[in-house]
């Protein structure tokens, strides 16, 4: 019994596993070995290639591949635009790339390939990647800031019509805030799909348990956490889409920041 | 929680491969591919927007026709009218100066006709007068005996007359 409970140990799922012997690859001394985290990265990639690919048929009529793909960059396109404005549209790739790596990340995460003995793994899940994500649109941020106000971006942390008396209080809560943003921004996509993939596996459990200690427990406990199962998938299906979009959204409200100081 | 429990051994592979990947979706995808595909959203959208352009110069240049017509037509019309107008007023004119022709032609008649009932009437009066001057004549002869001048009865004749 102890050993079957150990099997459902419901932090197994983001354990990282080196792949094929390159436990021990090195770049310049650190490791860089292919990891199941990694494939799941190659495979996010050459999927969401594969799915731009479809849309690059350039027909005048679309048909309903091209039209999906037209419809997410047409949607990043306004949410820059929104957002940004005119000079949003230079950002349109790189938000592009973040909003449907991470969200082709999580489905793909979510699929049930269990069944045919591969285990997805979610690299959104673990915040050395989102971390990642979220240093990168940071920098942009930084870079583009400095880049096209000079150090006239620090009047970032001082809102428009903040009276003189209160700068000294206003201007380090604004720096904070500010600072905080790549550790929010990073966090709130790995807890949230960490979350998600916590509570479908212990609810698994549930139901493993539950059906092993007999009939009873199995309709008891089993059967609703199974039901609340299927509802929690159609759930973390909505949070996978909800976190890149939200993912995106920051990034492109941090960059307006930077591209139209106030 | 393996993110935690082994960082210190796969934190440099996690974020290698991350930027591997992700550096291939931005330079690839990103960069590469996805200016395409919204070029053809933005072609698409220029064609639309030309092809409706089109359709409403076409329409503003049916309207404008239709207008030219419809003033041309009414031109025709009025110039129609005038033209109606005109030759009901020379017919009219011509009536009438034909109707006045005949005015005159039979009011001449009647006045010759007058004058020559009032000639006949002259001279039937004339007639008259002159057979009761001889009537009268006789008369006094037979019964006076007297023989009255031609000029005395005349005279007593039209007295005569004059008084009824």
């Amino acid at each position: 019994m102890a050993a079957e409970q150990a099997k459902v140990d419901p932090m197994y799922q983001f354990t990282i596993q080196a792949l094929g012997g390159s436990d021990n690859w090195e770049l310049a001394g650190y490791n860089i070995a292919f990891t199941n985290s990694a494939m799941w990265m190659l495979i996010t990639t050459v999927v969401l290639f594969l799915f731009v690919l479809g849309g690059m048929k350039r027909e005048l009529v679309p048909g309903r591949w091209q039209m999906m793909v037209e419809t997410f960059t047409g949607f990043i396109d306004n949410m820059l635009e929104a957002n940004i404005g005119k000079a949003g549209r230079k950002y349109v790739p790189y938000v592009f790339s973040l909003f449907m790596f991470i969200l082709f990340a999580n489905l793909l995460g979510l699929l049930p390939l269990g069944i045919a003995g591969i285990h997805p793994f979610t690299f959104t899940s673990h915040f050395t990647v989102t971390g990642v994500l979220a240093i990168i649109s940071f920098s942009i941020v930084l870079i583009v800031g400095f880049w096209r106000h000079g150090l006239h971006f620090f009047s970032l942390f001082v809102p428009h019509g903040t009276p003189l008396p209160m700068v000294p209080v206003i201007a380090p809560i604004e720096f904070i805030s500010f600072m905080v943003r790549p550790f929010s921004l990073g966090l709130r996509l790995f807890v949230a799909m960490m979350a998600g993939h916590v509570l479908l596996e212990v609810l698994s459990s549930f139901v493993i348990d539950g059906t092993n200690a007999g009939a009873g427990f199995g309709l008891l406990v089993g059967l609703p956490s199974f039901i609340l199962m299927i509802g929690i998938c159609a759930l973390e299906l909505l949070v996978a889409g909800i976190q890149a979009y939200v993912f995106a959204l920051l990034t492109s409200l941090y960059i307006n920041d930077a591209e139209n100081l106030h | 929680m393996p993110q935690i429990a082994q960082l210190a051994d796969t934190w440099s592979s996690q974020v290698f491969w991350l930027l591997v990947f992700f550096g291939i979706t931005f330079f690839v995808i990103g960069k590469g591919m996805v200016p395409k595909v919204m070029e053809t959203v933005a072609q698409r959208d220029g064609q639309i927007a030309a092809d409706l352009a089109a359709a409403k110069a076409a329409r503003d240049a049916a309207d404008d026709q239709e207008e030219a017509w419809r003033v041309r037509e009414n031109e025709n019309r009025a110039a129609a009218q005038a033209i109606v107008t005109k030759a009901k007023d020379e017919a009219a004119a011509k009536s009438e100066k034909k109707l006045k022709a005949a005015q005159t032609r039979i009011d001449k008649k009647l006045a010759d006709a007058e004058a020559r009932i009032e000639e006949a009437r002259m001279a039937a009066l004339a007639e008259v007068e002159s057979v009761a001057v001889e009537a009268a004549q006789d008369i006094v002869k037979t019964l006076a005996g007297v023989k009255v001048t031609k000029p005395v009865a005349t005279k007593a004749v039209k007295e005569q007359m004059a008084h009824g």
